[in-house]
């Protein structure tokens, strides 16, 4: 009878594994797959794929730089936004406010990031690209002289792209610091209360403890942020112009394959489109490792600090 | 000012902009709800549910079929991701302490921060480029793709909550793992499973891009499995960046049911998960 039953687990755990190792495969044959579709627009172009401005796919050249501009200024101007926002409630949720409140406002939050990107971006065309054009075209012109703001008021462009954006990662960056800030010791904050502290001094402790697993939130954000397809192209005016300006109309890399993706009609041209989503693809992973990599060191950390024996679940 | 005069001040300060964050956070989904719920309200009506779009001009029609391609597209997700998804969440909560199960763990969490945009084009080169034909089948593969890690990590949370002596009750009578998994362990994480798997379905209700050069879009009412399908999200997307004031209104309506849907398996979600807490409270 024994003999049976470990055979039946080994069967078991291979049955069972098989299914884990399909995961994996899963993921790299993503890299793969994609490498290989791209073979030809690296041969052609190699390095200055990314380098150059042009985007011509009449003519066949194809430069990715303004898209990558674009995914890179557009994320960023977004965590600018949404990280102190995001901290704030973040903090609002576990430190201060009343018990009652805590769950309705949890359950708000995660339904900010449940809506569908494409209601956002139905939202951002007819609601917020006007709302955001009368802001422009209010700017004194003193202001409008500045590169910052150049261009015409249009709606449609880099604001745009980056407010809506910013709304969307919120979400996702207040869950984890509250998860990260759930697991900061109660000790340190009573040290804290114990020296005198005012509420914002023992906020800032447990903050500064918290913050690799803080950091790494916000590269989640940053991720997500990177990644985001269908608002951030309908609302930020597919234009593949390298510029600063927050008025001007840019395109990012999740755009551009959306965009002209089914379009494509020869081999270069979807070539060139699949690379951008390699690097789209190799970018997110990096910095998806990354946050996990911080908010799981943090979590480790605090579980460590923790009287031994309490197993304190992990931020992930 | 004291020392002190000024450390209280400062504190209030931040405690008032961290209530301030909050609000500031409510009045975009206020907004978004508000526009969505009040445009939409005005073109959803039995005719959209039943109808077929009309041509440019006419006005009136519906979405019929993008809704049934939307119903088609996520069934076909849900068929490849739940087994798939369950089962290997079993092995990396069984196997909770080895390398590989980490790996797994790392694998899904991955293709879980995969831009939906990536998953497409892969969809893309693995189930359209061989056939040279967008289908439905193409589209579901690629939101299954979506649907995995979710349902995995659920399930392997989930099963770590089931309480020790459940597993060891098992196999003290002589259960093998594998039968000790799925009478006794699965069946006990069951509901939060299904909870798991509704949200995760809303969710990829909710998808367009993985959609856009898998499933296509199709004017007509379809439900045949290797022809282009139309879904509610394609169709909002056309109809938004439109130029015709009736596709507008045709649009919101259609966002209004993608929220409605979102909306409702979340407060389902929440209500059976709060059952559940209080089941686990019980003992």
């Amino acid at each position: 009878m024994p003999k049976s039953r470990s055979r039946s687990d080994f069967l078991f755990r291979i049955g069972t594994g098989t299914f884990g190792v399909l995961l994996v495969v899963l993921v790299c044959a993503i890299g793969v797959v994609l490498a290989r579709q791209s073979v030809l627009s690296v041969q052609k172009f190699g390095m200055n794929f990314w380098r150059t401005e042009i985007w011509d796919p009449v003519a066949g050249e194809f430069g990715a730089l303004p898209f990558i501009w674009g995914t890179l200024y557009s994320s960023v101007l977004a965590l600018l936004i949404a990280t102190p926002i995001a901290l704030g409630i973040a903090v609002f949720i576990s430190e201060l406010c009343p018990a009652v409140l805590r769950q309705p406002l949890v359950f708000i939050t995660e339904l900010l990031a449940a809506i569908p990107s494409i209601v956002y971006g139905l939202w951002g065309i007819f609601v917020l690209v006007p709302a955001v054009r009368a802001v422009e075209t209010s700017l004194p012109d003193a202001m409008r002289q500045l590169p910052l703001f150049s261009g015409a008021p249009l709606g449609l462009g880099m604001l745009s792209a980056a407010l809506i954006l910013a709304i969307m990662v919120i979400p996702f960056i207040s869950s984890i610091s509250r998860e990260v800030l759930k697991s900061v010791p109660a000790a340190q904050r009573e040290g804290a209360y114990a020296l005198g502290a005012t509420r914002f001094e023992a906020i800032r402790a447990a903050l500064f403890y918290a913050r690799t697993g803080i950091v790494g939130a916000v590269m989640l954000g940053f991720g997500r942020a990177l990644g985001e397809t269908m608002a951030v192209t309908m609302v930020i005016g597919n234009n593949p112009k390298v510029s600063v300006s927050l008025f001007a109309p840019q395109y990012t890399m999740a755009a551009v394959i959306a965009n002209e993706f089914a379009e494509a009609a020869d081999d270069l041209y979807l070539s060139a489109l699949v690379e951008t989503g390699l690097v789209l693809f190799i970018i997110t992973l990096i910095i998806n490792s990354l946050s996990r990599l911080l908010i799981w060191s943090m979590a480790r950390r605090a579980t460590a600090a923790q009287e031994p024996g309490v197993a304190a679940e992990g931020a992930s | 000012m004291t020392t002190t005069g000024r450390r209280k001040l400062l504190s209030s300060v931040v405690v008032g902009f961290c209530a301030g964050a909050v609000v500031l956070a409510l009045v975009p989904l206020a907004f978004v709800l508000f526009f969505v719920v009040s445009q939409g309200i005005r073109s959803v009506n039995v005719s959209f549910f039943t109808h077929m779009p009309t041509p440019v001009g006419e006005t009136g029609g519906g979405m019929a079929n993008s809704i049934a391609g939307t119903l088609i597209l996520s069934g076909l997700a849900a068929l490849m991701a739940v087994p798939v998804g369950v089962i290997s969440g079993v092995y990396m909560s069984e196997y909770a302490g080895t390398r590989f199960a980490a790996l797994v763990r790392f694998a899904a969490d991955t293709l879980n921060g995969v831009p939906s945009i990536v998953i497409g084009l892969f969809a893309y080169v693995v189930a359209v480029l061989p056939f040279r034909q967008f289908s439905a089948l193409a589209g579901g593969f690629a939101l299954g793709l979506m649907m995995i890690p979710i349902i995995a990590r659920t399930t392997e949370e989930l099963l770590l909550l089931v309480p020790g002596t459940m597993r060891e009750g098992a196999l003290a009578l002589g259960a093998t793992r594998a039968r000790a998994v799925f009478s006794v362990l699965l069946p006990a994480a069951l509901p939060g499973i299904v909870t798991g798997v509704v949200l995760a379905l809303a969710r990829i209700a909710g998808e367009t891009a993985p959609l856009l050069f898998t499933a296509f879009n199709n004017r007509f009412f379809s439900t045949r499995l290797n022809q282009p399908i139309s879904s509610l999200t394609v169709q909002v997307y056309t109809y938004a960046t439109g130029p015709y004031e009736d596709w507008h209104r045709q649009a919101w309506a259609g966002a209004l049911v993608l929220v409605l849907i979102v909306l409702v398996c979340s407060l389902l979600a929440r209500l059976a998960t709060r059952r559940l807490e209080r089941m686990h409270a019980r003992g």
